[in-house]
Formats: structure tokens, sequence, C-alpha cells
């Protein structure tokens, strides 16, 4: 693929000396003798299957190309880095995901975050909210308040973000299904406060393929979703200049149980699949592309996962300037939200999961992340405790103010390993896309449970290779001690939160103008028949006639459907 | 002659997250159960009338949203209201002790946490369902 350089490589030109130290190192390293005991089975290679060698010289990189392959930080791959000077310029945004119970007791938490120094919100929605359902329906039944806040009409969002500079503050909303909702919300909140749209900074995620893939919190069947979506960038391209229109997630599909280089793959896809969405709807390229954002996972491999971001920047670079044709370096250029591993904490000496939160975010900052949200000791259990998310907090605040790793851009850059596994992880990123191609693209890939297969097998294999202690996870299979859970402080929603947001929508019924409800609503069905109208701003008529979540994507599954999965295991 | 036993493993309300049932699913096939696997979004009326008419000896059920305490007891009660007790009734999920405890306490045979081997539970599941087929037949 590569030709050989003229000049050295990585690291200088290898010399006759330097050549017998090679060949009396091997026969060194041939001597040796493998441990014996804890994590012995997999040492030679990574967690997620890519084979290792003892150690990396020049030889690794020989076939890479400093200026095709690397660059400097700031340039075309990007390999090192978005910005010429990264985290000098400007640190990552810590941003703590956070939401439970009613939009009150919400926004009591993000009061408190904002003053502990966050610098930006993120708001976790519940099961009922991202799934489309109000508080009160029978499928909200005990969900209510449990995984994030119930939000069933603007009069949360404005309890929500109370007391809160929505024109200041960026905001993060993880929502997909409903997307398109939140975001009408969000901009019916502010300006009612008169903060106008075009002010308002902040990423919505509405990543609905990875929904399909792996978290599965999906509504209407993919092609209709699609054209959701596609009026949504469309029309925050347009009308909404700093905020981020999706944020193409990963996360989800790596906690599905991927493996590294599957999730690489999977979220670039998907990627790729926007951006001919979009200009398949007729928009250039270089007008959305440079607010695509992306969302990965930073799981306990530290270099697997270091290389695995660097990839991601140089496969996407190369892919929208060669395949998509954009000329705008900020349509080539990858920025990425990262989370620790919620899959990587464990339930049993829970303490322990802030020192691998640890690991994985700086594994995320050498990486070069635009923004990280640590995830706290006890989420394996409950939502994290206040208590627990601010060490998260101050993890991310000693990792970027006392260990000085943020000096220097791309420590890591032309480690021969690094460099090594970082081209790794583009080949078998190249090769699943070729297999995605051959079904036909994402969606048909994803009908025919392709994803869903693959992630099935790696999961499986992954947890057969903890079972059979091939993998050491301290404190479970390994290092345990009898009886060390049950003496933390638990965060709890109480029924009595689910009694009192039913109670809440159903006065919102109300109380408001009917005839307003009837109307929008109706507008908006026409127009999700009428493929030419975008759905954005009929959204936000609805949402400010006070039309709940729930009648709304009532409304829009009377024309679409709901979308109901073919099983693989 | 002995017909293998067939377990269903389920999936109740919102809750997206299938990792841990289809793991599960699949350690109970490979130790020879016959996997009635329901997709996800069920309601407990739908997972119990599933269990009736497979004969399945069990059910397993995951849930990780933090609805457990109510999905739990709304399938005992589906058990009941069915006259369909025998059939063993099992879970995890990120369930707190106390709460695990208390599912116990309401008739729940058992409830697996995270990082529970597979091995204890495919033990389980043979061990009671086992038991169950002898008595039931």
């Amino acid at each position: 693929m590569a030709k050989m350089m003229d000049r050295p490589t990585g690291g200088g030109q290898p010399t006759p000396e330097f050549e017998a130290q090679q060949v009396a190192w091997e026969a060194a390293s041939a001597k040796g003798r493998p441990r014996s005991g804890p994590g012995s089975g997999a040492t030679d290679r990574t967690l997620s299957d890519i084979p290792l060698k003892t150690c990396y010289g020049p030889e690794d990189t020989a076939e890479l190309d400093l200026a095709r392959d690397l660059a400097w930080p700031g340039q075309y791959p990007y390999t090192r880095g978005i910005h010429p000077n990264g985290f000098r310029d400007r640190l990552w945004t810590m941003r703590q995901f956070a939401g439970f119970g009613t939009a009150r007791q919400t926004n009591e938490r993000y009061h408190f975050l904002l003053a502990q120094g966050q610098m930006g919100l993120s708001v976790a929605f519940d099961m009922p909210t991202l799934m489309g359902y109000d508080s009160d329906a029978p499928h909200a039944r005990g969900e209510v308040g449990k995984c994030g806040v119930a939000i069933d009409s603007l009069a949360d969002m404005e309890v929500l973000f109370e007391g809160i500079d929505m024109g200041k503050i960026t905001t993060s909303m993880t929502i997909n299904g409903p997307a398109a909702i939140a975001v009408a919300q969000y901009i019916a909140a502010a300006e009612k406060k008169g903060i106008p749209r075009a002010m308002l900074g902040g990423t919505i995620q509405a990543d609905i393929l990875k929904e399909y893939i792996a978290q599965k919190e999906w509504i209407f069947p993919p092609r209709p979703h699609m054209r959701v979506i596609v009026d949504m960038i469309q029309f925050c391209t347009e009308q909404m200049p700093k905020w981020n229109t999706i944020s193409i997630s990963g996360y989800h599909i790596r906690e599905a149980g991927s493996t590294a280089a599957q999730e690489l793959a999977f979220t670039l896809a998907d990627g790729f699949a926007y951006v001919e969405a979009c200009m398949k709807a007729g928009m250039d390229v270089d007008s959305f592309a440079p607010r695509l954002s992306y969302f990965f996972n930073a799981h306990i491999d530290f270099f697997e996962e270091i290389a695995k971001f660097r990839a991601a920047r140089r496969i996407y670079a190369r892919r929208m300037r060669e395949k998509y044709g954009a000329k705008d370096p900020k349509s080539w250029q990858l920025r990425f939200h990262t989370q620790t591993a919620g899959c990587s904490a464990t339930a049993q000496q829970p303490e322990n999961n802030i020192v691998r939160v640890a690991y994985e975010a700086l594994s995320a900052v050498l990486g070069g992340t635009q923004s990280l949200h640590t995830n706290s000791m006890d989420e394996v259990l409950a939502l994290p405790t206040e208590k627990s998310v601010e060490i998260a907090l101050r993890t991310q605040q000693v990792l970027a103010y006392e260990t000085n790793v943020t000096n220097v851009v791309d420590p890591l850059g032309g480690s021969y390993f690094v460099e090594a596994l970082t081209d790794e992880m583009e080949r078998q990123a190249e090769a699943y896309f070729a297999q995605i191609e051959e079904f036909g693209g994402v969606i048909e890939a994803i009908e025919a449970g392709f994803f869903q297969k693959e992630i099935a097998d790696a999961s499986y294999r992954y947890q057969r290779s903890v079972e059979n202690k091939d993998r050491v996870i301290v404190g479970v299979n390994h290092f345990t001690r009898p009886e060390e859970r049950g003496d933390m402080d638990l965060l709890k929603i109480t029924e009595e939160t689910e009694r009192e947001q039913a109670a809440s929508v159903r006065s919102v019924r109300d109380s408001r103008d009917s005839n307003a409800v009837a109307r929008t609503l109706g507008r908006l069905k026409a127009a999700c028949a009428d493929p030419k109208d975008n759905l954005m701003p009929h959204l936000i008529d609805c949402v400010n006639a006070y039309c709940t979540e729930g009648e709304i994507v009532d409304t829009m599954v009377s024309v679409y459907g709901r979308y109901t999965e073919r099983s693989v295991f | 002659m002995d017909r293998p036993l067939r377990i269903v493993v389920a999936k109740a309300g919102l809750d997206g997250h299938d990792r841990g049932a289809k793991v599960i699913a699949r350690a109970l096939r490979d130790a020879g159960m016959e996997v009635i696997y329901t997709g996800l979004f069920q309601t407990p009326e739908q997972i119990v009338q599933t269990a009736i008419q497979e004969d399945a000896d069990g059910i397993g059920l995951s849930i990780l949203s933090g609805a457990h305490m109510t999905l739990f007891p709304l399938i005992l009660d589906q058990l009941k209201a069915q006259q369909a007790e025998d059939i063993v009734f099992f879970g995890g999920g990120t369930i707190p002790p106390e709460d695990a405890e208390a599912l116990r306490e309401r008739g729940v045979q058992a409830v697996f946490t995270p990082g529970a081997p597979l091995q204890e539970i495919v033990d389980f599941v043979n061990g009671a369902c086992g038991k169950r087929r002898a008595l039931v037949g």
C-alpha cells in the first residue's frame, strides 16, 4: 500500500550495529519464559484480539509515509490531532452527563455541576422520553426518571434550564429517536427567554443508525427515520450556526460488546451514511460537514484506544476529502467526545472503577479528544451520587492540571507500536467498509442483521475469555474478596417521581389551548407525508402549543409506523 | 425420552440494553437448552404468555434500566394470575444488593448482578429448572 521513503522514518535508519542488537534481542527474547498466573493467557493480543508483538521497531513503521500518514498537528490527515497546539490553546471540555427524576431535580444537579467548574451541560433523558412515550403512558411504568430526566413537554424543558443562561452554556442532549423534538423544545425554551436559536450552542446526538445497530432506542423504521434526521440537520445547518447537528456515536456500539475496530468502522460507516443522505437531499457537503461530531468509547486497553482515536481522524479526513469531495478543512476534521467505558466498570469493589476511569480518560486525552465524560464509580449499580460525580470530575481536573500530559501534542506520535496499531485499526476498518458496501450500505446491513451479529459474536467471545480467566477483571475473576458490596450510598429514584411526573403531564394537557394542539399536530402529520416539507418548523409549532412528546411521536408513527427488530443472538 | 430444558430469555419495558440477555441466551443454548429470546420491549403479560405457550421451564428476565422493582413483581403477579408459578423465574441486571434481596423474598428464585459467572447461571438454571421438570414432567 505504501512505498518506501527515501528519508529515514520512525526514528532513524537502522545501522549495522542496530541490526546486530536486534538479532541479539530476538535471541534473548526467544529464550524468555512467559509468566504464569493471572492474565498470562492474553499477553499476546489486545482486548479486541489484535495480535501483539513483544516489542515494536523501525520495521513496523517502515511503510509509514510521514507526510501522507502523519503530518503535523492541525494538518491533513489529522492523525496527530485537529489543533496545531493541542491542549495548550484549549483544554477539552469537561462535560458530565447528568439527568434523573424530574426536570426540577435535574436542574438542581446542573446548578451543582456548574458551580464545581464543569464547562458544559449534558442531558440524560429517561427511557420513556428516549422512546417517545409520555410519563403517564402504560409503557412508561417503572421507568420514569430512572435512567435520566423525564421531559414530556416544553413545560419540563423550561424547568430544566431555569436559572441557566442558554445563550452562554453549551448543552449536549443524548437523545436519538425523538431528537428532532428535543431540539424543537430546546429552541422553544430558549426563545421564550428571549435567546434566539442562532445563539444556541451544543450538540444533539440524533444518531439513529447506531440505535438499530446497538442501543435499540428507535421509534420509526430506518428509512423514514433517516428523513427526519436529514430534515433536522438541514434546518440546524441553516438556522443554528453554533449547533453540532448530530453526534455519530460508537460509544453504544462498544458498550453492546463490539471490538475497538468494530466501534471505529461501524461509527464511521454511519457517519458516511449521513453524509451521503444529506448530499442526496441536495446539501453541499461543506455546508453541513463541519458541524458533524463524533462520540467514542474509551475502554481499558490503553494503547488500542489511542490508536483507535488517531485512526478515526485519519480515515475520516481521507474519505471526506477524497470520496465526498469536501473542500473546507473543517469538513475533514473529525471532532469527538469521549466517555469512559461503562461496560468496563465492575459492581464488585466499585471503588476500583475510579482507577479504571482515570486510565481510560488518559487514553482519550492522549488520543486528542475534544470533550470528555468520566464515569462515576457507582454507575454500574445505580445513577451516580453527587459525591461520586464529583470524584469523576476531579479525575479530569487532575489529568488536565497536574499530570502535564497536555503540554505536548500527540506525545505518542512516532511510537513504533502506536503507529503500527493505528495502521492496523485503519486496515480493519477499511475491511469492514468493504463488507458493508457489499450489503449495499449501512441500512441494508442493518436490515440483514450484520452489525448485530458481529457485535453479539464479539461480545460472547469476550465474555468467554473472562469466564475462562484469560482476561483478568480485578475484583471479579481475580483478586476477589467476599462481601465487598452493600456499603455504598446509592441514589434512589422513588415511585413518587413517577406519580409526580405523570400528574404534571396531565396538568399540561388540561391547561393548554386544545385547538392549537389539534391544528399543529394536523399540520405535522401532513408534513410527515410530504418529503419536500421540512419537519422542523412544524415540530417547533407543536412544541410551542405544548403538545407532549408522546402526542407528537404518535402522530409521526401514524404515518411512519414503529420498527420491530429481527433478533439475532 | 429427555427433551432439553426450554428457557425464555426476556427483555421487558423500554430497556434496550440487550448485551447481557443475548450472552445469557447463548450460554444457555451452548449448555444444551432450547432458548427463546423474546426480543425487546415486551410487557410482563406478553412474557408470561410466551412462556406458557412455549411450555417453558423457566423465564430469565434482564433489566438494566432501573425498573426492576416494578417489572419483576408484575411478572410474578402474571405468573400467579395464570397459575403458572411452577415456571422458574429468575433474572439479572444492574440491581442493587438490597433490591435483589427484596426480589428474592417476593419469589424471584435467583437474581444475578453484573460479574456473575455464566457457569453459575447455567448451573442454577439446570438445577432449578431440572427440578421443576422432574416435578411437572
